[in-house]
């Protein structure tokens, strides 16, 4: 019964291959290409002079306490946000997967936040906890709490953190609500008359038929913190206070982008770039063993 | 249907007429920061400037803010398609003179072109920021500013202070009034806060921010402002932000609000914001020359100024060079200098069109309006008051301002903090040295 169509060319499939050969590699190998390249190089910001120069962006990037302590705001701010944007994320599609009546409604809206531009949404938290002008803010100095991001690292990191996470929680609330939907409900009503609780049928069915879309967004978040944060912090707090919410993203782009420094900015993207495919791989190779497909 | 042809035929005569207009006019590219109310000012300049002649377009686009609008026109230089004029913040002059080859300086400009053009017609203070330490002019001033100390005269009032204070000394204390009258959340504070508590700091109280007349006089600057002074000044705010008598309010001008809103009663930010104080204050208010320490000798110096200049940048044709020396030519008119003064609160570039506003009895009406020009004129400049020149000032203020946060938030004593400023810049400014050869 089974037909398959076979193609006498060869030369078809790689024909078939080549758009998203060449997408690949003018919108991720060239310029990625490129920064490793820059990462050598000391160069003026216009590009009228540069010079090899080996590793000495690198050797003077890990000379910088700046840049370890930068790493640290990043292994905290992406911890933060990574696992309190899934746990919150499933919470709500828990919620949502039940059969409610303003379901619909409840779905639209918690889709929306992910529909604002980063830099937006950061304006937004700017007006609603700027110590003086925010207007939540105000209740929080009425009840006498001394709130003051453009002093308090914590309280920066608490806010870029908060808006972050806004952000990224519709993104996962849709994966998860229809990793939800795909689970069969004769399983879970199979687990209700043999009498496990409410807990006992997630922790025990649900959540391991779920673990593939968990992973996927697992892998999808870490790169999110890693990359796409900036915008956010860039319009919050511009990685203040004293470096407070200077993560290595938002390091690369001070750097280059204000600093003119396109050589020590190339060689933090290397870096970065190297720590994230590290973290990917070891995704792969160890939480994926416990994922039940 | 018929509609819809219609409007097709519309925007395809509309693209034909545009296509072929009477005669060839060279059209000239202006990058810019501005928005608001200076945005309008902008678009005017050039609207009246395309009217007053028909051989020049000067087509003024908006880029974005400071930062980006410098990036955006690097980025086009590195791609070949530059603007003409390019307006760049006062903080990245170092880099723009540094790139020798990218940028046409203006001397040079109006020689070529043969405009007319004196040197000595503009005023030294604003001028001598933009020019070599020979004089020669490199950019064109366009928004000047200086940092003035804006007073809300209604709460002064009402907190019992007599006087608007002029020392720093007297500063405190009428903040620790305001403080004890309601002001709990705000003595007084600033916008800007390097350009406040470093570099008009050094320059109003004769002190050096770095070697070499603060890198005027070469890119092998070296940092200086850890001394006593500045250490001592840093402390008093430590201890003034304890109880919020002094608060900070960031790097830039976003907390400007705080004045407007009468929160903060005292507040230093940029002469600049005149249009907007104007535009949101309901109350009195005025502003004063900045706060000084009276024990330090001959301070008060003078100010220094801030805003941006107009560069024009390298690799156009003589054709479109002709077009921009005649649009600075028409710039710096008596008249229109005056005007634009007087209608934006930023300073007048020509001595000329000072002398005109003073001569109408503008001041004695508007006073706001002299006290930068008071603070600049204060004193003749001197090697520590000229101005700055620090290689990546952009990412240099931003290392500043980190260092004064964590003073601020408890991190770090005011010794340690500067000391770290000055050891984070100077190795900043040692690879600009190195690319800037």
């Amino acid at each position: 019964m089974e037909k398959s169509a076979v193609f006498s060319s060869k030369l078809l499939p790689y024909l078939l291959l080549v758009p998203q050969l060449i997408i690949t590699f003018v919108f991720f190998y060239w310029p990625a290409s490129q920064a490793l390249w820059q990462s050598f190089l000391r160069e003026d910001a216009f590009g009228l002079s540069s010079e090899f120069i080996g590793m000495e962006n690198y050797q003077a990037l890990f000379a910088q306490p700046e840049y370890y302590k930068a790493m640290l705001t990043t292994l905290v701010f992406s911890t933060l946000v990574a696992g309190l944007s899934l746990t919150i994320a499933l919470l709500f599609a828990t919620q949502a997967d039940k059969s409610l009546k303003a379901a619909p409604a409840y779905k639209t809206f918690m889709i929306w936040p992910y529909a604002v531009a980063p830099a937006v949404a950061g304006v937004l938290w700017i007006f609603m906890f700027h110590p003086s002008l925010g207007t939540l803010a105000r209740p929080l100095r009425w009840m006498n709490f001394d709130w003051n991001p453009l002093l308090n690292g914590n309280h920066a990191m608490a806010l870029v953190v908060m808006a972050a996470i806004w952000k990224q929680i519709s993104y996962n609330f849709l994966f998860f609500l229809a990793g939800l939907q795909s689970i069969p409900k004769s399983v879970i009503e199979a687990g209700a008359i043999d009498g496990a609780g409410p807990m006992r049928r997630f922790w025990t069915i649900i959540f391991p038929l779920l673990s593939p879309t968990s992973f996927f967004l697992l892998v999808v978040n870490v790169v999110y913190v890693f990359f796409d944060t900036f915008g956010i912090i860039d319009a919050v707090t511009g990685g203040g206070p004293a470096g407070a919410t200077t993560t290595m993203v938002y390091k690369v782009y001070a750097d280059g982008r204000l600093g003119g420094d396109l050589g020590s900015s190339a060689a933090q993207s290397v870096v970065l770039m190297i720590i994230v495919i590290a973290l990917t791989a070891v995704q792969f190779r160890y939480v994926e063993r416990k994922v039940q497909y | 249907m018929a509609f819809r042809h219609l409007g097709l035929a519309t925007t395809l005569a509309a693209t034909l007429a545009l296509a072929n207009p009477a005669h060839a006019v060279t059209e000239l590219q202006w990058w810019h920061a501005m928005t608001g109310g200076n945005n309008d000012i902008v678009n005017k300049l050039a609207e009246e400037f395309n009217a007053s002649q028909s051989d020049y377009k000067v087509v003024p686009s908006y880029k974005g803010n400071y930062p980006d609008t410098m990036n955006a026109g690097i980025a086009a230089f590195r791609a070949g398609n530059a603007p003409h004029i390019m307006q760049v913040f006062e903080v990245g002059t170092a880099t723009m003179m540094s790139a020798t080859g990218a940028i046409k300086p203006v001397y040079q400009l109006m020689k070529d072109a043969g405009e007319p053009f004196d040197p000595k017609a503009y005023l030294p203070a604003i001028t001598g920021y933009y020019s070599t330490s020979k004089g020669d002019m490199l950019s064109f001033p366009f928004n000047s500013s200086s940092m003035v100390m804006w007073i809300n005269k209604d709460e002064l009032k009402k907190a019992g202070v007599a006087e608007i204070p002029k020392t720093w000394p007297e500063v405190f204390d009428a903040a620790k009034k305001l403080k004890a009258a309601g002001h709990t959340t705000c003595g007084f504070s600033n916008a800007w806060a390097t350009w406040a508590h470093i570099e008009q700091f050094s320059a109003w109280h004769n002190v050096p921010i770095g070697t070499k007349a603060n890198g005027l006089d070469g890119f092998d600057t070296e940092l200086k402002f850890n001394s006593p002074l500045h250490i001592k000044h840093l402390q008093n705010l430590i201890d003034l932000q304890k109880d919020k008598t002094y608060d900070y309010s960031g790097r830039a001008s976003a907390s400007e609000g705080r004045f407007s809103s009468g929160e903060c009663a005292i507040f230093l930010t940029s002469s600049g914001y005149y249009a907007t104080a104007k535009g949101t204050a309901k109350f009195d208010f005025t502003s004063v020359p900045m706060p000084y320490y009276p024990d330090v000798a001959g301070a008060p110096q003078n100010s220094i100024i801030g805003g941006a200049s107009l560069w024009v940048m390298g690799g156009k044709k003589p054709e479109e060079y002709k077009g921009v020396a005649k649009f600075f030519a028409f710039l710096s008119d008596t008249n229109r200098q005056a005007k634009l003064h007087q209608e934006s609160g930023y300073l007048p570039i020509t001595k000329a069109a000072y002398e005109k506003t003073k001569a109408d009895g503008f001041y004695e009406k508007n006073p706001i309006l002299q006290t930068p020009l008071k603070e600049l004129t204060n004193k003749e400049p001197t090697e520590n008051s000229r101005g700055l020149r620090f290689g990546n000032m952009v990412q240099m203020r931003d290392i500043w301002a980190e260092e004064i946060e964590a003073a601020l938030g408890g991190q770090k004593t005011a010794k340690e903090a500067l000391d770290a400023a000055v050891a984070r810049g100077n190795a900043i400014l040692r690879t600009f040295e190195k690319t800037a050869k």
